[in-house]
């Protein structure tokens, strides 16, 4: 599933290069491809007809910019008007100006409600709140046994009235709250059919007497096009404030998230990511976006290439270092820019036409980076730019003033030098095959550690093997 | 004709649901269906499908992606349906070729004694609620039922499923909370065998089909009763909550891989969700659905019947 979108984005756009603008037939061909996948990741088909409608628009007549191929450049037009669409408005909770601040959990049945009233709790208690449950659900045999247990491990008090029915629970359980001093009270409600008018009139009852400062419909990451109705329906009887996603650890890629979003304007504003009580999230709708593509690795590369570097900076250094004039100011700032897009791909990536076979190569070793930037640190503004001035003398102060030993010192050197040269062989076309590139690439720092190219490189291959 | 459970359970003098029965369970499941704002060729108006006309297909593309049948198995009933040239009844025409795409309507394998059937699911699908019914049902057909609660992860769920153990008249075999559900299983099947039951339910935790190292406890589970009885699990079903998406393709599929699934139970088809994720579900791996859920109540689990079924998902 990783990154398939943007594999078949690059094989519809392949062509369009040469171009310079993404014009009407590519980006018809592409938005095929983009509904496909929307479709797949369950996302309403009305509200994917809407949303293709107006990437399209947005798309037509964009300039491809050099750094990111046709597919790239679709792809991060469409992941932002995901990430736009779904972060609109605010994530937080509301919280009341006298509390207790109330809280009201609605949704279907097996979407995770109670899980998710012990998972809030703890999330507010870890930001200094003190919060109750209290338990509306009379239906589903066992349910209040279920929230005690959780409310016991998340050290909540637990508010429950086996007999009577949800209205005078929510109201015994909310004045407790108050007569105890807790400042949020969550209400967990039972799981109900959308369909079940008397069972919605309940909970509608519910809801007038709890007047929540928050309504918040609970959604199962999983669920498909039938989200859309569920949502409706919920919101036109209790009008909730947001969503809170469930289950959000398996591999559903929660297109019902921004079906519901679409629909019904309302955002979501948390996430529950795992089985454990502590895994509950604030919403984020960047890793959303990406999740609902398939694709969350390709796109963070998008970003982190744009961010590393901006267009003139990456033309003055690429003309440098194809003529192999790759100075110590250079090799810093590349290996600033690595910290935050890995190694050595940082740099090739900007280089046309390298830049999708050296997908997959991953992070360097933070602590030999900061070593790597010590010693660069350590030299003379001349050393760096002149590196053959370097001789053992000053390689002794070098390593004395970074705290390096002249041994690690060496190895830079060296490392720089098979850089130059390497950037020298592309700059003349005579570019290596890619793995012996990978295997002969310059090994930093020093000791005992294997280099980063290499273990980057063997990275790559489980990568490929798990393909 | 709707399927009854002595033919699902494979009885020698089995008949279909009478007429009034089955007309009630049809109908009953085609209101639930068409709850939904719009019956999935509800924008189709059949008379007025013309094969000559593209938008006339995208239309009916729409209505099977938005019934959750998916890409892939929509596509390879637009295809079928090209095929068959002459489609004067559309509704009848797409239910047969969904019928079809479901196979032969199934049975389920309790002749051994005892039988052996594992209940698997990601959470929430409603499996304790299933095995609740299914233990009722078995138990009014004449079969001695034991229930294990080999959910050990969930609070409560041992309650509720003595609960139903109770409602059911079944025996009950449970744990200490955070138990081995292995030991769960081995318990029940070793007490169904000393005291001669018939069937025993083995429950388990609701689990995320991306959970290896839960769903190599499964698998354990599975690895267990095989030891003490050649054959068991007889049947492992796996529930699949009608309101899923296309993951449910994907939860069939790593389950199937894990514990070897040999059907599906599709619940809550009482919403308006119409649970066509089961049509991919038997497209791409060829599993079949066995039961359905579509209601509360104890009588509200009911054999599956594949015409039956795809007639009420198509028609208005």
């Amino acid at each position: 599933m990783f990154d398939a979108l943007a594999d078949k984005l690059q094989s519809a756009l392949g062509d369009l290069r040469g171009r310079g603008i993404l014009d009407e037939e590519a980006v018809s061909r592409a938005m095929r491809e983009v509904r496909l996948a929307l479709l797949e990741a369950d996302v309403n088909f009305g509200v994917v007809k809407d949303f293709v409608a107006h990437v399209r628009e947005r798309a037509v007549g964009e300039e491809v910019t050099k750094s990111l191929t046709p597919g790239q450049q679709v792809v991060k037009i469409v992941h932002e008007e995901l990430t736009r669409l779904m972060g609109s408005s605010d994530s937080r909770l509301a919280y009341a100006s006298r509390p207790p601040t109330t809280i009201l959990l609605a949704g279907l049945q097996g979407s995770g409600k109670t899980t998710a009233a012990g998972k809030l709790a703890l999330l507010l208690q870890g930001e200094g709140r003190k919060p109750a449950l209290v338990a509306a659900d009379l239906q589903r045999p066992a349910a209040i046994d279920q929230l005690i247990q959780l409310g016991g491990q998340v050290g909540a008090p637990v508010y429950a009235d086996e007999r009577g029915d949800p209205v005078k629970a929510v109201h015994d359980g909310i004045e407790r709250a108050k007569a105890d001093g807790r400042d949020v009270v969550i209400l967990d409600t039972a799981g109900r059919l959308h369909v079940d008018e008397p069972l919605m009139d309940e909970l509608a009852a519910v809801r007038r007497e709890a007047k929540p400062t928050n309504v918040l419909l609970v959604l199962d990451a999983m669920t498909g096009q039938e989200a859309v109705n569920v949502a409706q329906a919920f919101q036109e009887r209790i009008d909730f404030d947001g969503v809170l996603l469930t289950k959000l650890d398996g591999d559903a890629r929660g297109g019902a998230a921004l079906s519901v979003r679409a629909i019904t304007d309302r955002p979501i504003k948390l996430a529950s990511v795992g089985e454990k009580l502590d895994a509950l999230e604030w919403f984020h709708p960047d890793r959303m976006a990406s999740r609902i593509l398939g694709m969350g690795d390709v796109l963070t590369l998008i970003e982190r290439a744009e961010a590393a570097i901006d267009e003139q900076e990456k033309d003055e250094l690429e003309a440098r270092m194809l003529k192999g004039e790759f100075s110590f100011d250079d090799f810093l700032r590349s290996y600033k820019m690595l910290r935050r897009m890995g190694p050595l791909q940082g740099v090739l990536k900007m280089i046309p036409g390298l830049g999708k076979q050296l997908e997959g190569l991953d992070d360097v070793d933070e602590k030999q980076l900061s070593r790597v930037e010590a010693i660069i640190l350590s030299m003379t503004p001349h050393e760096r730019r002149v590196p053959h001035v370097i001789d053992a003398s000053r390689r002794k102060r070098i390593a004395a003033g970074s705290g390096t030993t002249v041994e690690q010192v060496n190895q830079l050197l060296e490392a720089r030098k098979q850089m130059a040269k390497m950037m020298k062989l592309m700059g003349s076309g005579k570019m290596p095959s890619l793995p012996g590139m990978a295997a002969g690439a310059p090994t930093m720092g020093g000791g005992p550690r294997p280099s980063a190219t290499r273990k980057a490189s063997s990275k790559r291959k489980k990568k490929k093997a798990r393909r | 004709m709707a399927r009854s459970w002595g033919e699902l359970l494979g009885e020698a003098d089995a008949a279909p649901e009478p007429e009034e029965q089955g007309g009630r369970l049809f109908s009953r499941l085609r209101d639930s269906l068409s709850r939904s704002r719009r019956a999935l060729t509800g924008e189709l108006a059949a008379a007025a499908f013309d094969p000559g006309n593209e938008a006339d297909w995208e239309r009916l593309e729409e209505a099977l992606i938005a019934g959750d049948v998916g890409v892939r198995a929509t596509a390879e009933l637009v295809r079928r349906l090209e095929a068959r040239g002459e489609l004067a009844n559309l509704d009848e025409a797409l239910a047969e070729e969904v019928a079809e795409l479901f196979g032969e309507p199934p049975t389920l394998a309790i002749a051994h004694r005892p039988s052996v059937i594992l209940v698997v699911g990601v959470n929430g699908t409603g499996k304790t609620t299933t095995i609740g019914k299914l233990a009722s049902r078995l138990s009014a057909h004449g079969h001695s039922v034991v229930v294990a609660a080999a959910d050990t992860f969930r609070a409560a769920a041992e309650e509720q499923l003595e609960i139903w153990a109770e409602r059911a008249g079944a025996d009950f075999v449970g744990s200490e909370r955070g138990g081995d559900p292995a030991a769960v299983a081995y318990d029940a099947l070793q007490a169904a065998q000393a005291r001669g039951r018939d069937v025993v339910i083995v429950d388990t935790a609701g689990r995320l089909h991306t959970q290896t190292n839960l769903m190599e406890e499964l698998a354990k589970v599975r690895r267990v009763l095989a030891g003490r009885l050649e054959g068991a699990p007889h049947e492992t079903l796996l529930v699949v909550d009608a309101t899923t998406g296309q993951n449910g393709v994907q939860q069939a599929r790593l389950f199937g891989e894990a514990v070897g699934v040999t059907g599906v139970v599709l619940t809550k088809l009482d919403g308006s969700a119409k649970g066509g994720v089961a049509i991919p579900i038997a497209y791409e791996l060829g599993l079949p659905v066995k039961l359905v859920g579509v209601g509360e109540q104890l009588d509200d689990l009911r054999p599956f019947d594949p015409l039956d079924y795809a007639r009420a998902l198509v028609q208005n």
